[in-house]
C-alpha cells in the first residue's frame, strides 16, 4: 500500500502523566543561517546536494520519480536531475538491491528506497549475503558503496507491513552500517554522510516523524557535522541515562521533561547510529548517572536495548545503581492500527521504567 | 530500440461483449463464445447485480474512510467485470489467494462486505476464516500469494482432487495479482513451480494498468500474457472490461486445471478507475484525459447497454430500480456494521501468535494486561 491515513493517528488517548508534557523537541541549534523544514524536505535536501556533488549519485525505487515517493522524499528530483538519475524501478525489491550492487561494482553510488519497512524482505538475501558481504569478499579490490532508505516504524494508523522496525535484524548482520536520524537536521547530515561513505549504509527513517520541523543548516560544509556514528546528548541530565533513536527521541525527551517536573533528572542519549554503536557516550553518561533505559519500537528480544544492556553491564558494572531496563515493543507481530498504541512504547511506559530504575 | 508496446492494441483479446454492448457470439479460436452461449438475459441481470453491489460496498467504503472510519481504502473501481466474471467461474471447492483489491471476488465467494472493512479499519489483520469461503486472506506484500496458491494447489493434486472428473470434487485454484506485482520475482517462482509440477493453478493477473504511479511499461516489456509460454503453458490476454469474457476465459482455464492439464495464465485489460488508494494522489502522474477515456469505458456502462438494447424498456427500468434498491440497502447495512465494529481489546495483539503456549508472550500478554488495569485507575 502506499502512505496510509492519519485517520488513526490521532487517536491515542491523552495520559495521565503525559498530557502535562511540556511537548518540548529535541534541542537543534540555532543559527540565523538555518532553514525550519521538516524531516522529509530535509532528507530532500540532503539528497539534492549529495547529487550535485557527485554525478554517480543515483536514486531507484517504487514510485520515486514522477510521484516523488508515496512520502515525498523525492519530490522534484526526477525533474531536475533526469529519469537516468532518479529512476522509478520495477515493483522488486530484490531486483532494486541486487541492481544497486551491480551498479556500484560499475563504480556508481546508488541511493535506494525501500517503500515500506516491511517490503524490505523481498531483497533480504541480496543485502545479507551480497551486499554486506561484497566488500569483504573483494578484499580490498572494491567497495560497496550504497544506500539503502527505509522509512519505519509504526504511530500512522496503518494497515500490516507498514508499521514495522526491522533495524535489529541488519544490526546483527555484519557489514552493514545502520543509522536512523531522528531530526531534521541530523536527517540533513546523514543522509549525505551515508551517500559519501563506501560501505553499505542503511538510513532508517522514522516515518512517523516524517511532518516534525526543525531549524536546518543547509549552507554548512558538511564536514562541521558529527561523524555518522556518534550519539548525541540531547538533554543533560544527573540522575538517568535514557537512550532511544530515531522515533522514540521526541518521546525520550518528552519523557524526560515531565521526569524533571517530579524532581528526576533525565539524560536523553540520541544514538544515531545502530551499528557501530557509539557506546563510548552512554557509557559516559552511565557512568555518571548510574542508571539506564533504552526505549525503542522494536521488540525488546533480541533488540537494540538488549545489546546495550549487556555491554553497560559489561562495562559499567561498578558505577550502575540499577538494572539496565528495557522498554520496547512486544514480541508479537506488529498489531492492527486500533492497538497499536497499545503495543507502542508511550511516555507513560518510559516514565514508568525510570521509576522503577530510580527505585532500586 | 525502444520497448515494446503492451498496451490494449499490442495483443490479442479476448472480448464477448463489445464496448458498446454488442454480444460477440463467435470468431474466437479458444470456444470461448461457445462457453457461455447459454447464458440468457437472467444471467446477465445477475452479473450486473453483483457488479453494481460491488461498485456501491466500494463508494461506501471510500466514503466510510473520508469519514475516518477506515484507516485506508483501496478501491477496486473499475475492475468489477473482472473480478465478478472470475467469481463466476468458479466452482463451490475452488479456492481463491487474493492481493487486497479483490473486493469483486470476494463478495462473489460470499464473504460478508464487513469482514473485508475490518482490515481497511485497522482492527484486524486477517478477518475471515478462509476455509469457510475457499477466499484466503489479502495478501499486502505484493506476489507473496502466487507461491501459496502454487504450493495449495500442489496439496490438491495430492489430494487426488484434479482430474477425477467429478464436477463437485475437482478443484482449481486461483492466484490474484497485479500488473506490478508481475515485476516480483516471487511471481515468477509461482509460476516456475506451477509449470514444472503441473499444478492446477489460474494465474489471474487484473492488469489495470498502473502499479500506483508506475506504467505497465515500468513492469515488463512484452505483452504479459505472452510470458506464460516461456513457463511451459498458455497465456490469453482477456478484455477484463468485458464480464462474459472474463467468466469465459477463466472458466475455461479452470476447467484446464481441474482436468489435470496445468496452469495457465489469464491477464485481464483493465483500469484502475480510482486512486492506487485513498492515500494516493493520481494527479501526480497521469493525465486526466486517460482517465476520462477510461470512465467512457465502465464495465458497468457496458453490460448496462447491453441489457438495456436486449430487454423491453420498462422492464429494464424496473431492474435497475430493483439493484439501486438492494445496493442501498447493503450500503446501510455495511455503513453500520463498519461503525459498530468495536476495537480489539489490547491484549488480543498476543492471541493465536503461536499455537502452543510460549512464555514470553504469555508475560508480556500478562504485563500488558495489568498495565491497562492500572491505566484505567489512573
Ligand atoms: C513487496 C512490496 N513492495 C512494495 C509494496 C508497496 N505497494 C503496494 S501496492 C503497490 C503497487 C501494486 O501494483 P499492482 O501489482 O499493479 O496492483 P494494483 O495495486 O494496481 O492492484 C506497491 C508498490 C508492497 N505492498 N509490497
Amino acid at each position: 500500500m502506499n502512505a496510509p491515513g492519519h485517520a488513526l493517528t490521532a487517536a491515542a488517548a491523552p495520559r495521565s502523566r503525559a498530557e502535562r508534557a511540556p511537548h518540548e523537541r529535541p534541542a537543534v541549534h540555532s543559527t540565523p543561517r538555518t532553514t525550519e523544514t521538516t524531516l522529509a524536505k530535509a532528507i530532500t535536501a540532503g539528497l539534492r546536494r549529495a547529487m550535485e556533488e557527485d554525478e554517480k549519485v543515483l536514486l531507484v525505487g517504487e514510485d520515486i520519480g514522477r510521484l516523488g515517493g508515496v512520502f515525498r522524499v523525492t519530490d522534484g528530483l526526477q525533474k531536475d536531475f533526469g529519469e537516468d538519475r532518479v529512476v522509478d524501478s520495477p515493483l522488486s525489491e530484490a531486483g532494486i538491491v541486487g541492481t544497486a550492487v551491480g551498479l556500484a561494482l560499475r563504480g556508481y553510488r546508488p541511493v535506494c528506497e525501500i517503500q515500506f519497512d516491511g517490503f524490505i524482505f523481498p531483497a533480504f538475501s541480496e543485502i545479507v549475503t551480497q551486499l554486506a558481504k561484497m566488500g569483504a569478499r573483494l578484499g580490498g579490490a572494491g567497495r560497496l558503496p550504497v544506500v539503502l532508505r527505509v522509512p519505519y516504524g509504526g504511530g500512522i494508523g496503518a494497515v500490516e507491513h507498514h508499521s514495522e522496525s526491522p533495524e535489529a535484524l541488519f544490526a546483527h548482520t555484519p557489514g552493514l552500517r545502520v543509522v536512523t536520524p531522528a531530526t531534521p537536521q541530523d536527517a540533513y547530515w546523514m543522509t549525505q554522510q551515508a551517500v559519501r561513505s563506501d560501505d553499505p549504509v542503511m538510513v532508517f527513517e522514522p516515518k512517523r516523524r516524517y511532518w516534525d520541523k526543525g531549524a536546518v543548516d543547509l549552507v554548512g560544509p558538511l564536514d562541521a557535522a558529527p561523524p555518522l556514528h556518534a550519539a548525541r546528548v540531547v538533554r543533560p541530565g544527573d540522575d538517568l541515562t535514557l537512550v532511544a533513536y530515531g522515533p522514540t527521541v521526541r518521546l525520550a525527551v518528552e519523557a524526560a521533561a515531565i521526569a524533571a517536573t517530579e524532581g528526576t533528572s533525565v539524560e536523553v542519549v540520541d544514538l544515531r547510529s545502530v551499528s557501530p554503536l557509539d557506546t563510548a557516550t552512554v557509557e559516559a553518561s552511565v557512568a555518571r548517572t548510574g542508571r539506564c533505559v533504552v526505549v525503542h519500537e522494536a521488540p525488546t528480544f533480541l533488540g537494540l536495548g538488549a545489546e546495550l544492556a549487556a555491554r553497560i553491564t559489561e562495562r559499567c558494572f561498578y558505577a550502575l545503581e540499577a538494572p539496565v531496563l528495557r522498554v520496547g515493543g512486544f514480541a508479537v507481530p506488529y498489531p492492527a492500527a486500533r492497538i497499536e498504541e497499545h503495543y507502542l512504547p508511550d511516555v507513560d511506559r518510559v516514565l514508568d521504567a525510570v521509576d522503577r530504575s530510580m527505585a532500586s | 530500440m525502444g520497448p515494446e508496446a503492451v498496451g490494449s492494441t499490442a495483443a490479442p483479446m479476448v472480448q464477448l461483449l463489445t464496448p458498446a454492448g454488442e454480444r460477440v457470439t463467435s470468431g474466437d479460436d479458444g470456444g470461448y463464445a461457445e462457453r457461455v452461449e447459454h447464458l440468457g438475459l437472467d444471467d446477465l441481470r445477475d452479473r450486473y447485480r453483483r457488479m453494481a453491489l460491488v461498485r456501491r460496498v466500494d463508494v461506501e467504503a471510500t466514503a466510510l474512510q473520508r469519514q475516518g472510519e477506515l484507516a485506508l481504502w483501496a478501491s477496486c473501481s473499475g475492475q468489477e467485470a473482472a473480478q465478478v466474471g472470475a467469481a463466476a467461474a468458479l466452482a463451490r471447492q475452488d479456492h481463491v489467494f487474493p492481493s487486497y483489491r479483490e473486493h469483486g471476488i470476494a463478495i462473489g465467494r460470499g464473504l460478508d462486505p464487513v469482514a473485508l472493512l475490518q482490515l481497511y479499519r485497522g482492527t484486524t489483520h486477517g478477518g475471515w476464516d478462509p476455509a469457510a469461503s475457499g477466499f484466503h486472506l489479502y495478501t499486502l506484500v505484493i506476489g507473496a500469494q502466487t507461491l501459496h496458491a502454487t504450493g495449495y494447489a500442489m496439496g490438491v493434486q495430492r489430494d487426488g482432487a484434479v482430474g477425477t472428473g467429478d464436477p463437485a470434487r475437482d478443484t482449481a485454484v486461483l492466484a490474484c495479482f497485479g500488473d506490478g506485482a508481475t515485476a516480483q520475482g516471487e511471481v515468477s517462482e509461482a509460476m516456475v513451480w506451477a509449470g514444472v509440477f503441473n499444478a492446477p493453478v489460474v494465474f489471474f493477473c487484473q492488469n489495470n494498468q498502473w502499479a500506483i504511479s508506475e506504467p505497465n511499461e515500468r513492469q515488463m516489456r512484452a505483452p504479459l500474457a505472452r510470458r506464460a509460454e516461456g513457463f511451459g503453458f498458455p497465456g490469453v490476454r482477456v478484455d477484463g472490461n468485458d464480464v462474459l469474457a472474463v467468466e469465459a476465459v477463466v472458466g475455461a482455464a479452470a476447467d484446464r486445471a481441474r482436468a489435470g492439464e496445468g496452469p495457465m495464465l489469464v491477464e485481464a485489460w483493465t483500469y484502475r478507475m480510482a486512486a492506487h488508494t485513498t492515500s494516493d494522489d493520481t494527479s501526480r502522474y497521469r493525465d486526466r484525459g486517460e482517465e476520462q477515456h477510461w470512465r467512457e469505458r465502465d464495465p458497468l456502462d457496458r453490460l448496462e447497454a447491453h441489457l438495456r438494447a436486449t430487454g423491453d424498456d420498462d422492464d429494464h427500468a424496473a431492474f435497475l430500480a430493483d439493484v439501486t434498491a438492494e445496493a442501498d440497502a447493503v450500503a446501510e447495512r455495511v455503513r453500520r456494521g463498519v461503525r459498530a465494529l468495536p476495537d480489539p481489546e489490547p491484549t488480543s495483539m498476543f492471541d493465536h501468535v503461536y499455537a502452543d503456549p510460549h512464555p514470553l508472550v504469555e508475560e508480556e500478554r500478562a504485563w500488558l494486561a495489568d498495565w491497562v488495569a492500572a491505566g484505567e485507575e489512573r
